[in-house]
């Protein structure tokens, strides 16, 4: 398939309505481990990303529609999830720079430039319990599905099955890093809020392309 | 069961109060034209100077924007409630405080905080203005002693603040006022203890769960999980456990020289604060610690928990100096 403007604003529309009915159980979950406000910067954010973006017009590269939602959700939110989310759209509108729409392989690289991006500007690993866990595999699926011929909506899907293992994974694990991290063993048990938030973003875009593909 | 609170829209809830803030203390305050969460002292920055900029989330009032004034902050970045501002306006409050001599950073360690000051400063190297960071580490209960660059900022800002802002005001050099504030984080150890939840304006959900009869001590001022949860005490004894994790870190000689604060985190009262000081100061008598100055109420909150803290601030000529230099702020004046 081809992803173009209309796609890719109608994939952050869909990403702030899954993550505004997912919102309270995002703050429940934050709220056991942290300061039970995630749901709420999440929400802010990418209401903030869909309006921005919505505003373009159709004649929008997939750079600027990526650098305008890093912006809108940056200034609306700071936090942590700004940084992090800003982050991964400027990183995919990097890796889409002078396209005019995305080939599916295309929009998997723009989607492993997320991922690294959220990496590098927190400087996560995996196993810290945070939201990598969940993006980490989340790339690393999609990339090795793309390299086997899946299109994007399978490799999307493909993420999005990782993410939420991975996001499971972060029950087991010990907090290392952000608030949470001052709980130390304390924070066992309980799935990471930025890594259940990340499922559902990328169980969004999964969908989203889907509807796109039909 | 939603909380209750005296608001119109949660969402809205920090964009009000800060027309609020104005109106009462325009006096002192301005907002950036076009960037109203960047709330600069009229008589703070200068030519020369170099500009204090502190920040970080609201709930916490009158930290930040009530240290923001003459002879301490020059300005001080908004963010929503108990979450750092965003780039943007940390970035207008470094150009309104800047006499360009350099501009300090100083805010509570917390991870969004350090992404998002660090992309400001990222941001402000191109338009030539230094901006260096100091983050405040008081929280003694937040990570073992070895790890203290690990701790959260908490009510020790108010003194972090005063020490840099009185040497940012006596027109030190920058490389002079990063190292008095960073002595100032050094010498400065809190402790606190919650007795009851806070909750958000647009959640309006108690932020964590507590039983009737417990306390947590060491609880961070945004509902993190303390160090240890326990069947609630009497004053002295809650006070004696505050003290001696404070002071087993700070060790001082007898004759040393300690400021105070004993903070309220929102609606514990005065009266309990006072009862709170009085097993404080018989215990620094009995150990011949003298107290220069106290501070008794609410300096740093957690919008309504309940729950107070202890702030030991150890002082040596120089951040006795830095403590005793007059500053005139919205909710804070001194000297």
């Amino acid at each position: 398939m081809t992803i173009d403007a209309t796609t890719l604003k109608s994939i952050f529309s869909d990403i702030a309505t899954a993550i505004a009915a997912d919102r309270d159980r995002l703050c429940a979950l934050d709220g056991v481990i942290g300061d039970a406000d995630h749901g709420i910067a999440m929400e802010l954010g990418f209401n903030a990303a869909r309006d921005a973006v919505s505003a373009l017009g159709a004649e929008a590269d997939p750079t600027t529609i990526f650098n305008t939602a890093a912006k809108a959700f940056l200034n609306a939110v700071g936090a942590s999830s700004g940084p992090l989310y800003a982050t991964a759209f400027m990183r995919a509108g990097a890796s889409a720079k002078g396209k005019s729409v995305l080939s599916d392989a295309e929009f998997v690289e723009a989607f492993r430039a997320m991922a690294q991006g959220i990496r590098d500007r927190g400087k996560a690993e995996p196993g810290e319990k945070t939201m990598i866990d969940a993006w980490v595999p989340a790339a690393d699926a999609a990339a090795s599905a793309s390299a086997q011929g899946a299109n994007a909506v399978a490799a999307v899907e493909a993420a999005a099955s990782a993410a939420a293992e991975g996001a499971e994974a972060t029950k087991a694990m010990v907090a290392a890093k952000g608030r949470s991290a001052r709980l130390g063993d304390r924070s066992i048990g309980h799935v990471d809020p930025g890594a259940a938030s990340a499922v559902t973003v990328i169980t969004a875009i999964a969908r989203s392309l889907t509807a796109a593909q039909t | 069961m939603k909380t209750k609170k005296l608001i119109n829209d949660g969402a809205r809830a920090v964009d009000e109060m800060l027309v609020g803030v104005l109106a009462a203390h325009g006096k002192h305050l301005y907002a950036v034209d076009g960037s109203p969460r960047s709330i600069v002292a009229k008589d703070g920055p200068r030519p020369g100077k170099v500009g204090l900029v502190i920040g970080g989330g609201s709930g916490h009032e009158p930290t930040f924007l009530g240290f923001v004034g003459k002879g301490l902050a020059d300005a001080c970045a908004v963010g929503n409630v108990f979450a750092s501002p965003p780039p943007d306006p940390i970035i207008e409050c470094a150009k309104a405080a800047s006499g360009g001599a350099g501009v300090l950073f100083m805010y509570g360690n917390y991870a969004g905080d350090v992404m998002n000051f660090d992309m400001a400063t990222e941001m402000l190297s191109m338009d030539d203005i230094k901006a260096r960071t100091v983050l405040t580490t008081d929280d003694v209960a937040s990570a073992t002693r070895d790890q203290k660059q690990k701790r959260r900022g908490v009510a020790g800002n108010f003194f972090i603040f005063k020490a840099a802002g009185a040497a940012c005001d006596r027109m030190l050099s920058f490389d002079d006022c990063e190292r008095i504030a960073r002595k100032a984080n050094d010498a400065t150890y809190t402790m606190g203890v919650a007795l009851a939840p806070c909750s958000l304006p647009q959640t309006l959900r108690p932020n964590f769960d507590i039983g009737t009869d417990e306390m947590e001590i060491g609880m961070g001022i945004h509902g993190e999980p303390g160090v240890k949860r326990d069947k609630l005490q009497s004053a002295d004894r809650v006070v004696d456990d505050m003290l001696d994790r404070i002071l087993a870190e700070m060790s001082p000689s007898r004759g040393d020289k300690v400021a105070l604060l004993v903070n309220s985190l929102g609606s514990t009262p005065l009266m309990e604060l006072y009862i709170m000081n009085r097993r404080i100061a018989e215990r620094l008598a009995d150990i011949d610690v003298q107290i220069h100055a106290t501070w008794v109420g609410n300096y740093c909150t957690s919008l309504e928990m309940t729950g107070a803290s202890i702030t030991l601030h150890h002082l040596d000529g120089e951040l006795q100096a830095m403590l005793d230099h007059p500053c005139d702020c919205a909710m804070f004046r001194a000297g």
